[in-house]
């Protein structure tokens, strides 16, 4: 109304006044926007900008140097098979986590019923413990003469060497502090398969495999990548099944970074093998996401 | 009579302690158009999963062609179902569903598209739509993609799970139709599930009405209307006015809670009490008590333009009398006035359950 009846000054002001007003959904993200600001692309930029600080000092505006990264890559350096153990660990727990909870998460999303949300809580109950708590658990379970070791010694005589402290039982640790995170997303990526639907492949002659391969899998995919990544990604980054468990049998990266940070005061070399693992499990999940396009497994660009 | 394609004997299904399908015994006949009509929870759905091969029975035999099928798996069975859902592959094309069967099957990739392309003439589908992603089809071109891939694994029996209740009425009218006319094309035995008896009538050869997991009554769509069982199966086919009558003198029948003897078209020997049951469109607006055969006393309390024709809401005593003509014979009387309904002999039907 303004705009047809106020004078041409008037009609100046609200076109400005417009101009300078978002859109209501804009304003709504101000507060996320300043909160992951603050709390997550301030902190990366510290770690990146302190990898180019002086080995060993603690200003981050000196001189940049390249020396952290030198270091890095120096032939006599072996912090490259750290890396390689993380994302062996990574990948093999994935594996593992996949095989291992798709009978699982096809129960909760069809078979188990009203039981379902029982054996949830269940599985969710040993989140609400501090994961190194669990972590000594299992080591007085592993450990010489601890619950297992001793029950076999005493039931069947059987003299267990130490399992404890060795890769596979890292291995052991990761697949099973990361099961809720595989397992969830699997659950939700199978009950978006409608039941009619493999109903109806097997009614148009597909066998049970049959039927998993072309109808199952491709349609509870999406729920199956997310947790793919989402384990992979924490196992990467996990130090404590390593520490805890593997007693420093095997060093991964993340052992590497903390030392850095802490025994050896390097906070510039740690900020550089920080940064490096970022770049290669980014450069991973975006090839993943690449080559499983979400578009082409579900059919709708071909 | 040749053999059935399909028999079913004393076919029973529960789940616990509850009975879905009790003991049916039925015939279908090759080539024909069957249809099982029933309220929602009568076992209607339950009935043809059994058929299909999607649930087990618990009692009872399946016979197609005199061979038992009851513990063959529906990927082995001749047979395939059309969901209400429709049950398309969402991730797949409109080429790729339809060639499904045929891929499980092993068939070529060449032999695959060739089939389809005719499956989609057939099924009135542009060619063109064959890359189509079938998300993008409307209510209609699914319903025909899901017709045309049942088509693709070329069943002896093709059954429907009430695929058509979730389209428009205008859309589900013209797809009837269809229907009917590809079930004439293919030659193909066809059972189809419905709860609207119109929708039954349109289609089929045969009915059978299932009430509380037994069938009711099985009859060509002439002998449902005509002389349906009982009340239930009358009541089903739509509005009609039911009066409570026991057994007066005369080849009459006397009223219950409403004053009257009404002649009937024939009195059966057995008749004590019954429901007397006559359709909205064999009532009539009479002047005098002399013009039919039977005749109401009340009150016109509404009217109702349903398109073509018009309903009449008549009041006797407490109960509800309906009344509906052709918009060309529409009653000319003021809503309030007292009138007078009647009918003959004929156009009534004495149903005794």
């Amino acid at each position: 109304m303004a705009a047809i009846a106020g004078t041409a000054a008037e009609d100046g002001r609200v076109a400005r006044a417009r101009r300078l007003t978002l859109s209501s959904g804009a304003r709504y993200a101000i507060p996320v926007l300043a909160l992951l600001a603050i709390g997550f692309l301030a902190p990366l930029l510290a770690v990146f900008a302190f990898s180019f600080a002086e080995p060993r000092s603690f200003t981050v505006f000196g001189t940049p140097t390249l020396e952290n990264y030198r270091t890095i890559f120096d032939p006599a350096n072996t912090v490259w098979l750290s890396f390689l153990w993380s994302l062996f660990f990574a990948a093999l727990s994935v594996a593992l986590l996949a095989v291992l909870c798709y009978p699982v998460a096809y129960g909760l999303a069809h078979l188990f019923g009203r039981w379902a949300n029982v054996i949830t809580l269940l599985l969710v109950f040993p989140l609400f413990i501090s994961e190194n708590i669990r972590l000594y658990g299992w080591v007085l379970f592993f450990i010489k003469n601890g619950v297992l070791d001793g029950s076999l010694k005493t039931l069947f005589g059987i003299e267990l060497q130490s399992i404890l402290f060795s890769p596979p039982v890292i291995v052991f640790g990761m697949v099973y502090v990361y099961l809720p995170f595989m397992l969830f997303p699997m659950v939700l990526g199978l009950s978006m398969v409608p039941r009619e639907v493999v109903e109806a492949a097997g009614d148009l002659g597909a066998s049970r495999l049959q039927t998993f391969r072309e109808v199952e899998l491709p349609l509870a995919m999406p729920g199956f990548i997310i947790g793919g990544l989402l384990t992979f990604v924490l196992a990467v980054g996990a130090v404590a099944e390593s520490k805890v468990l593997g007693g420093q049998s095997v060093i991964v990266i993340t052992h590497d970074i903390e030392i850095a940070f802490t025994y050896a005061q390097n906070w510039p070399l740690g900020a550089a093998l920080a940064v490096l693992l970022m770049l290669v499990v980014g450069t991973l999940v975006l090839l993943v996401l690449r080559y499983l396009d979400l578009d082409r497994i579900l059919g709708r660009r071909r | 009579m040749a053999e059935p394609i399909l028999r079913l004997s004393g076919l029973s299904k529960r789940f616990g302690g509850f009975a879905a399908v009790k003991e049916i015994d039925l015939d279908v006949r090759e080539g024909e158009f069957f249809t099982i009509v029933g309220p929602s929870g009568s076992g209607k759905s339950t009935l043809v999963r059994m058929l299909a091969g999607l649930e087990e029975p618990s009692g009872g035999e399946i016979l197609l062609r005199g061979r038992r099928i009851n513990e063959t798996p529906a990927n082995r069975r001749p047979t395939c179902m059309v969901f209400q859902s429709l049950a398309l592959f969402p991730h797949r094309s409109v080429g790729q569903n339809i060639e499904f069967p045929l891929k499980m099957r092993g068939v070529g990739s060449a032999a695959r598209r060739e089939r389809a392309m005719e499956l989609l003439r057939l099924l009135r589908l542009p060619e063109s739509y064959y890359g189509k992603n079938v998300t993008q089809c409307s209510g209609g071109e699914r319903q025909r993609v899901a017709l045309a891939r049942a088509f693709a694994y070329d069943p002896e029996i093709l059954f429907f799970d009430e695929p058509l209740s979730a389209i428009d009425y205008k859309l589900r009218k013209t797809l009837e139709k269809e229907l009917k006319d590809i079930h004439k094309e293919t030659g193909k035995t066809f059972m189809y599930i419905t709860h609207s008896l119109e929708e039954a009538m349109v289609m089929s050869d045969r009915i059978g009405v299932m009430r509380a997991g037994k069938l009711v009554q099985v009859g060509t769509p002439e002998e449902i209307y005509t002389r349906p069982r009982d009340k239930f199966v009358s009541e089903f086919m739509g509005e009609v006015n039911v009066i409570d009558v026991r057994r007066g003198v005369n080849g009459r029948a006397s009223g219950v809670g409403i004053p009257g003897d009404f002649l009937l078209r024939e009195v059966p020997e057995d008749f004590e009490s019954g429901h007397l049951v006559v359709r909205p469109e064999f009532l009539r607006f009479i002047d005098t008590p002399g013009e039919a055969e039977n005749h109401l006393r009340g009150r016109l309390y509404n009217e109702y333009v349903l398109g073509s024709r018009i309903q009449y809401q008549v009041r006797v005593g407490e109960r509800v009398f309906i009344v509906e003509r052709l918009r060309q014979q529409a009653f000319r009387g003021a809503l309030d006035q007292d009138v007078l309904i009647g009918w003959d002999a004929r156009d009534s039907i004495l149903v005794t359950d």
